[in-house]
């Protein structure tokens, strides 16, 4: 299929990043001597398909905006990968071989994400590729993966309702940020009633959707529904109708720059989300949005996601270190940051349990795999691509941060098609 | 749907959704007003205007930060400095983008479409290189923000008020410079002939960068009041612009008091069809009476009678 075997684009070097001690505590154990590795596989053996893999370095995409309207959110998603990327490397690389990323631009636009795609997976071979935000960049891409068969890792937490042999997806999909927090506020704060509010686009309509089964099955009360345009700025109208209907919970997945409109105006309104009633719980502000929004205006506001960047545990600890010590000591991390920092992890882990760089033995070696060493603790892939993780609670902080008030006991089971939701 | 409430609750809910007409309303003249001079009364399409708002949204961050790490005991007046800081800022960019591209291009009305779109691409990316891709959050004085309790359903918020005045006090402004200072005069004299204009003795290259610095000053203005209510971002000022143009257009281009009834109009119109239904709806419905009511009227709600 492809007879040009020399990468088209000179290789950036990730070598010169700076790379902390804390990423050497976290992967310290798993540490292996580097020369064992080159003998064992030699370049012939582990790259059968022609990738971008020679026998001391392997090139890998990354596919993000930082051009455009969704460099706001995907700024953080480029900078975890890297951080993944150059930690791997220092411990080593792949294989005996040292990553070498190869980024482009998505530039919010979709069709503009499936021509980098393309020229990522034909002209430069990457092994892999590491990428996309929104579903409909994600959209974009899927038949080009397909159709070249590549591998994408994906990270943000999204409405389900796919499963490609082409990507692993290391957010949530809905039913795991959904269940548990709705589980969670209905026990704690003994929620009768729910106003679901969000953008009007796929992942809201369909999360609502699943939101509103579940609060029916439990024999709760929806009294409101209702979507805004995206980049909608006046909330008045359905802040009013909040508070006529009084209901217990405000459920809300508002996005962009509609989020900062929303919380203000709600603050503006008189809603104090310290008190009792009504609790908020959002499944779309990470500490990214936070820091928009204004800590002052969303204290007291529950999130329900898989990683907040105050968790207490030691693998978060050094990687909040590293990411500071790589990018700068005021940035915040947030769930996708988190999720994204998890993919070349799982890439690695995928090939040397393959002992291949080629794709299909990466699918195959995929389901099981697991990652201890993961700042949200523990995850393990399942079978359908998508990632074992706990459901998490956090309470929103005036400084911006979220206080984790509750985690399941138990990892989620990734459902992307779940059966009496749709 | 109202059988569940008691008449009371009905009547303060109704005195809250006709404030948030209100405020709605002011927030469409104060982001309208600065586009009704430029557009109304140059004829100049001016795409950037989002931009030049959101100028003066990132100087009122500039100014918070200033104030508190430098004068925090000042902190709780600092807006009021922001709001001028921001007039001049954008205004004085507005009058360097005059001099440097509009002034070129006023034989061509259309290409100023093009032009200031160009621009306000060029801006966004520089906001995104100076201040960082990512929203910044503006602090703004806790006196701003809350509500006054009416009773115990009914509550005022305080920013909606603070805008409603600024902007009945820049409207009262605009009129009297526009309609009855001598300069209001020689600016419509250029618009309506400028050959004759310079004729007789007016200067019209500065009376035109003079009304496009101060069109964009009243939008940076604006951009300042809007961190109360929405996001700083390179690209927020692209959630403005499409609903400033309908207002203008709707109003009738030359028409301040058409920008102000049109205004009026839409936005009743939309915040009581969001109560009702829901607002992608009322965003649906509010733009279709619109473009029916500009099929029968294309001059807009109210024009100037000129002779031609």
């Amino acid at each position: 299929m492809h007879s040009d075997k020399t990468p088209a684009s000179a290789p950036r070097s990730p070598a010169r990043r700076r790379v902390s001690l804390g990423a050497a505590a976290l992967i310290a154990g798993s540490m292996m001597p580097f020369a064992a590795f080159t003998a064992d596989y030699p370049t012939a053996k582990v790259n059968t398909t022609g990738l971008a893999v020679t026998d001391d370095v392997v090139k890998v995409g990354i596919l993000h905006s930082v051009t455009g309207t969704m460099s706001i959110s995907e700024t953080g998603s480029v900078q975890a990968e890297k951080l993944a990327i150059s930690q791997i490397n220092a411990m080593g690389g792949v294989l005996g071989r040292k990553i070498e990323y190869i980024q482009e631009d998505g530039a919010s636009d979709w069709p503009t994400f499936a021509e980098k795609a393309k020229k990522l997976l034909v002209s430069d071979k990457a092994a892999a590729v590491f990428g996309c935000w929104t579903s409909a960049s994600r959209k974009a891409v899927l038949p080009v993966f397909e159709q070249y068969n590549g591998m994408l890792y994906y990270p943000t937490f999204y409405e389900g309702l796919e499963e490609s042999p082409n990507v692993i997806y290391t957010g949530q999909e809905a039913t795991q940020q959904i269940i548990a927090g709705i589980d969670w506020i209905v026990k704690e704060k003994k929620a009768k009633s729910f106003y679901l509010l969000g953008s009007d686009y796929i992942w809201p309509r369909t999360s609502n959707k699943i939101a509103r089964k579940h609060i029916e099955k439990l024999g709760l009360k929806v009294v409101g529904e209702e979507y805004y345009p995206l980049g909608h700025t006046q909330f008045n109208s359905v802040i009013n109708k909040i508070k006529l209907r009084k209901p217990d919970v405000i459920y809300v997945i508002v996005v962009g720059g509609s989020n900062v409109a929303f919380y203000k105006q709600l603050k503006a309104a008189g809603i104090d989300m310290t008190k009792e009633k009504p609790a908020l719980l959002t499944i779309s502000v990470t500490e990214d949005e936070i820091r928009g929004i204004g800590g002052e205006n969303i204290v007291g506001a529950y999130a329900a996601m898989k990683y907040f960047q105050s968790l207490p545990n030691e693998n978060n600890t050094s990687f909040v270190k590293a990411f500071k010590e790589m990018w700068g000591e005021d940035i915040v991390i947030g769930d996708v940051t988190q999720a994204a920092y998890l993919g070349p992890w799982l890439w690695k882990a995928a090939v040397e349990k393959a002992g291949s760089f080629d794709i299909d033995k990466i699918r195959a070696a995929s389901p099981g795999i697991e990652l201890k060493t993961a700042p949200e603790g523990y995850v393990r892939i399942h079978k359908n691509h998508h990632l074992w993780s706990k459901t998490r609670v956090g309470l929103a902080q005036t400084d911006g941060q979220y206080k984790v008030v509750y985690e399941t006991k138990e990892l989620m089971e990734p459902d992307p098609f779940p059966k009496g939701y749709q | 749907m109202f059988s569940d409430y008691t008449m009371a609750e009905l009547g303060s809910i109704f005195a809250m959704q006709g404030f948030a007409g209100l405020s709605l309303f002011s927030v469409f003249v104060l982001m309208a007003l600065g586009l009704a001079i430029i557009f109304g009364q140059m004829g100049v399409i001016n795409m950037a205007h989002g931009e030049f708002m959101i100028l003066g949204a990132y100087v009122t961050y500039l100014c918070s930060n200033l104030f508190s790490e430098y004068l925090p005991g000042l902190f709780s007046i600092y807006f009021f400095l922001a709001m001028i800081c921001a007039f001049i800022a954008s205004g004085a960019l507005g009058m360097l983008v005059e001099w440097a591209m509009i002034r070129h291009l006023y034989k061509r009305p259309l290409d100023t479409l093009l032009a200031t779109w160009g621009l306000s691409l060029i801006l966004q990316q520089t906001y995104r290189s100076v201040f960082g891709a990512r929203e910044v959050g503006v602090t703004i004085p806790d006196w701003m923000m809350g509500a006054l309790p009416l009773t115990d359903i009914v509550e005022i918020p305080i920013n909606g008020i603070f805008v409603m005045i600024l902007t009945i006090s820049i409207t009262v402004a605009v009129y009297f410079l526009m309609y009855r200072s001598g300069w209001g005069k020689q600016v419509r004299a250029v618009t309506q002939n400028r050959v004759m204009a310079g004729a007789v003795g007016i200067n019209t290259e500065r009376t035109d960068r003079l009304t496009f610095g101060i069109g964009c000053g009243i939008a940076g203005v604006a951009g300042s009041a809007f961190t109360m209510i929405g996001s700083t971002g390179p690209t927020a000022g692209q959630l403005y612009i499409v609903d400033t143009f309908l207002v203008v257009v709707f109003g009738g281009a030359s028409s301040l008091l058409g920008t102000i009834a049109s205004a009026f109009t839409i936005s009743q119109a939309q915040s009581s069809i969001e109560f009702f239904l829901s607002g992608s709806m009322a965003k649906v419905l509010t733009l279709l009476t619109v473009v029916g009511i500009l099929m029968l009227r294309p001059q807009g709600l109210f024009t100037l009678k000129v002779r031609r």
